[in-house]
C-alpha cells in the first residue's frame, strides 16, 4: 500500500482561534457591564442601545455563538483533519464558514443593541440573519460530512460522531424554531403562538444547549484530553456507550424548563423523566474525562493545559449533577426566577466552555506555531485567577438565589407577603452581586493575560499554514475478507 | 397543543435517522475494536519539514524524559 502525502489546513484554525479570543474577550465585557448595571442601574441611563434588555441578548449570543462557536469550529477543524487523515473537503467552504459565521456575528452586534428581536431567547436574531445562520451552518456540515466521505482512517473516532450530531441537531433545532412570517425587513412574527411557541422555544433552547454547547465539546474533550495527557481515553467503550445514550435521551428533557407553567402537566413531567435520565451519560462521560488522567496526575500539576481541562470536566459533571436535580419540581420552586439559575448556568459556561477552550488553545498555539508557550507562569496565573473567577462568581449567586427564594416565600400570618416590595430582596443581595462583578473581572483579566501570552508566543513561533503530513489511503474491508472472523472475546 | 406532535415527529425523524446510522455503523464493523482507535488517535502524522528538525527534536526529547520520569 502506497502511503500518500497530503497537507492540513492550519490556517483556518488559526483563524477560528483568533476569532475565539477577540468575541471572548467582547462578549464577557459585555456580560461584566451588565453585572455592574445590577450595582450602578444607571450607568448607562439615557443611551438605549446600551440599556440593559438590548445588552443582556448582545451578552448572551456573543458568548455562546461567537466565542463557543467560534471555538467549536477551531477546535472540529483541527481535530476533524487529523483524525479522518485528510485536508478539508474544501477550503472554499471553509472559508465561506468563517467569513459567513463573522458576519453573522458583527449582524447580531449591531442588530440587537439597536432593538431588533424576535424576543426568543438564544434565537433573538432576526429572520434574515436566521437564514444566513442557517446556510452558514449547511456549508459548516457540507463540509464536515465531505470531510468524512474522503477520509484515509476507516474507523470514525467517537469525537467526530459528537460533532456530526451537533451538525445534524442544531440545524434541525434552528430551522424549526426560527419558523417565522416577516413583516419587514428586520421584524417577522414567530409562526406558533402562546405556550406552543413556548414549548418550540425550549425544546430548541434547551437543545441549543445540549447540542451547541455539550456535544461538540464532549467531541473536543475525547480529542483533546488524551492528547493532552498523551494517554488514550480511560474507556473508549464508554465514550461510545456515553455518545449513543446522550443523543437519544438529550433531545426530549426540554420541557423541564417550562415547569409550573401552562404546559399540559403530563408533557412537563415527561421533560423531568428524560432530565433525571441525563445525569447517567453525562457522568458517564464526565468520570471517562477524568479517569483518562490515570497515572498522568503529576503532568497535572505544571501543565496548564491539562489544569483547565480538569476543571472544565469536573465543571461538565457539577453542571450535569446539578441540571436533573434543578428538574424536579420541588427543587425546580425553589429555584425558579431566582439567581441560582444564573450560578446554574454561568458553572458551565464558564467552567466547561471557557476552561476547555482555554486549554485547547494552550495546547494548539504552540503546536501549530512550532515554539513553546511563551510564559508557562502566565497560563498558570490564568488558570489561577479564572477558577477564583468561577468560585466567586458561582458561590455569591447560589446564596443570593436562595435568599430570593426564602424571601420571595415568606408569608405574614395573615396570608400576605413579608417582603412585598420586590426591591427588599434586591437590595439584601447587593453584597452578592459585587462578588459575582469582581469573579466575573477576575475571569476577564485571566482571558486578557491569555491573550497577551498567545499574541507573544505567535510572535517568536513560524507558522505552518499547511501542515505536510503522510497516512496510507482508505481501502475498502470486503466480505470475503470477512469471511471466518469472529469477535474477539475480550 | 398541537405542537407537540410537530415536536414529536421532528425529534423521533431525527432519532431514526440515527439509530439507522448506528445499526449500519455498527454491521460495518465501526464497534468490533472497542480499544485501538482511542491509542491510534494519539500518533502525530505531521512531517516535519526540512531545517526544522532542531526544534522538533527538542520538544520529543522533552516528552520522552518526561515519560520515563514517570
Amino acid at each position: 500500500m502506497e502511503i500518500e502525502q497530503f497537507r492540513y489546513d492550519n490556517k483556518i484554525v488559526q483563524k477560528f482561534l483568533y476569532a475565539t479570543m477577540l468575541w471572548g474577550v467582547v462578549g464577557m465585557l459585555v456580560g461584566l457591564l451588565l453585572a455592574f448595571m445590577f450595582l450602578f442601574p444607571n450607568i448607562t441611563d439615557g443611551i438605549s442601545w446600551l440599556s440593559f434588555g438590548r445588552l443582556r441578548p448582545l451578552h448572551t449570543n456573543a458568548v455562546i455563538f461567537a466565542f463557543v462557536g467560534n471555538a467549536i469550529f477551531a477546535g472540529v477543524y483541527y481535530s476533524l483533519q487529523r483524525l479522518l487523515k485528510t485536508r478539508m473537503f474544501s477550503d472554499a467552504l471553509s472559508s465561506i464558514n468563517f467569513w459567513g459565521w463573522q458576519l453573522i456575528i458583527v449582524a447580531a452586534a449591531l442588530t440587537l443593541p439597536l432593538g431588533y428581536t424576535t424576543s426568543k431567547e438564544y434565537a433573538e436574531l432576526e429572520w434574515p440573519i436566521d437564514l444566513a445562520i442557517a446556510v452558514v451552518w449547511v456549508v459548516f456540515g457540507w463540509n464536515m460530512i465531505g470531510t468524512i466521505l474522503k477520509r484515509r482512517q476507516r474507523h470514525l473516532y467517537v469525537a467526530v460522531w459528537f460533532y456530526l450530531a451537533t451538525f445534524v441537531t442544531v440545524a434541525v433545532l434552528h430551522i424549526f424554531n426560527s419558523l417565522e412570517l416577516p413583516v419587514g425587513a428586520l421584524k417577522s412574527y414567530s409562526v406558533y403562538a402562546g405556550v406552543q411557541d413556548a414549548l418550540v422555544q425550549w425544546w430548541y433552547g434547551h437543545n441549543a444547549v445540549a447540542f451547541f454547547l455539550t456535544t461538540p465539546f464532549l467531541g473536543l474533550m475525547y480529542y483533546f484530553v488524551p492528547k493532552a495527557a498523551n494517554r488514550p481515553v480511560y474507556s473508549y467503550r464508554l465514550s461510545i456507550v456515553h455518545f449513543w445514550s446522550l443523543i437519544f435521551i438529550y433531545i426530549w428533557a426540554g420541557p423541564h424548563h417550562l415547569l409550573y407553567s401552562a404546559l399540559p402537566d403530563w408533557a412537563q413531567n415527561l421533560g423531568v423523566v428524560f432530565s433525571v435520565m441525563l445525569i447517567a451519560p453525562s457522568w458517564g462521560g464526565m468520570i471517562n474525562g477524568l479517569l483518562t488522567l490515570r497515572g498522568v496526575w503529576d503532568k497535572v500539576r505544571s501543565d496548564a493545559t491539562l489544569k483547565f481541562m480538569v476543571v472544565a470536566i469536573t465543571g461538565y459533571g457539577m453542571a450535569t449533577f446539578e441540571g436533573p436535580m434543578l428538574s424536579l419540581k420541588n427543587v425546580h420552586a425553589i429555584a425558579h426566577f431566582s439567581d441560582w439559575i444564573i450560578a446554574h448556568e454561568h458553572v458551565g459556561a464558564l467552567a466547561r466552555n471557557g476552561f476547555l477552550t482555554f486549554g485547547m488553545i494552550y495546547l494548539l498555539v504552540p503546536k501549530m506555531f512550532k515554539t513553546t508557550l511563551y510564559s508557562k507562569g502566565l497560563a498558570n496565573f490564568h488558570f489561577w485567577i479564572g477558577t477564583l473567577g468561577i468560585v466567586l462568581y458561582a458561590l455569591p449567586m447560589y446564596v443570593a438565589g436562595f435568599t430570593q427564594a426564602l424571601m420571595w416565600k415568606e408569608f405574614n400570618p395573615d396570608g400576605s407577603l413579608v417582603y412585598g416590595n420586590f426591591l427588599e430582596t434586591v437590595s439584601q443581595i447587593i453584597p452578592m452581586y459585587w462578588m459575582r462583578a469582581i469573579g466575573g473581572s477576575l475571569y476577564i483579566l485571566g482571558m486578557l493575560i491569555m491573550v497577551y501570552n498567545v499574541v507573544v508566543t505567535i510572535r517568536k513561533g513560524s507558522s505552518v499554514e499547511d501542515e505536510l503530513a503522510e497516512a496510507a489511503p482508505h481501502t475498502r474491508v470486503t466480505k470475503r475478507r470477512l469471511d471466518g472472523e469472529n469477535f474477539h472475546n475480550w | 397543543m398541537s405542537v407537540i406532535y410537530v415536536l414529536l415527529t421532528i425529534s423521533i425523524s431525527v432519532a431514526v435517522v440515527f439509530f439507522m446510522a448506528f445499526i449500519r455503523s455498527v454491521r460495518a464493523g465501526q464497534y468490533d475494536d472497542a480499544y485501538t482507535p482511542s491509542v491510534r488517535m494519539l500518533f502525530e502524522d505531521e512531517l516535519v519539514p526540512p531545517g526544522k528538525e532542531n526544534t522538533k527534536v527538542k520538544t520529543e526529547g522533552e516528552n520522552q524524559n518526561k515519560d520515563t520520569n514517570q
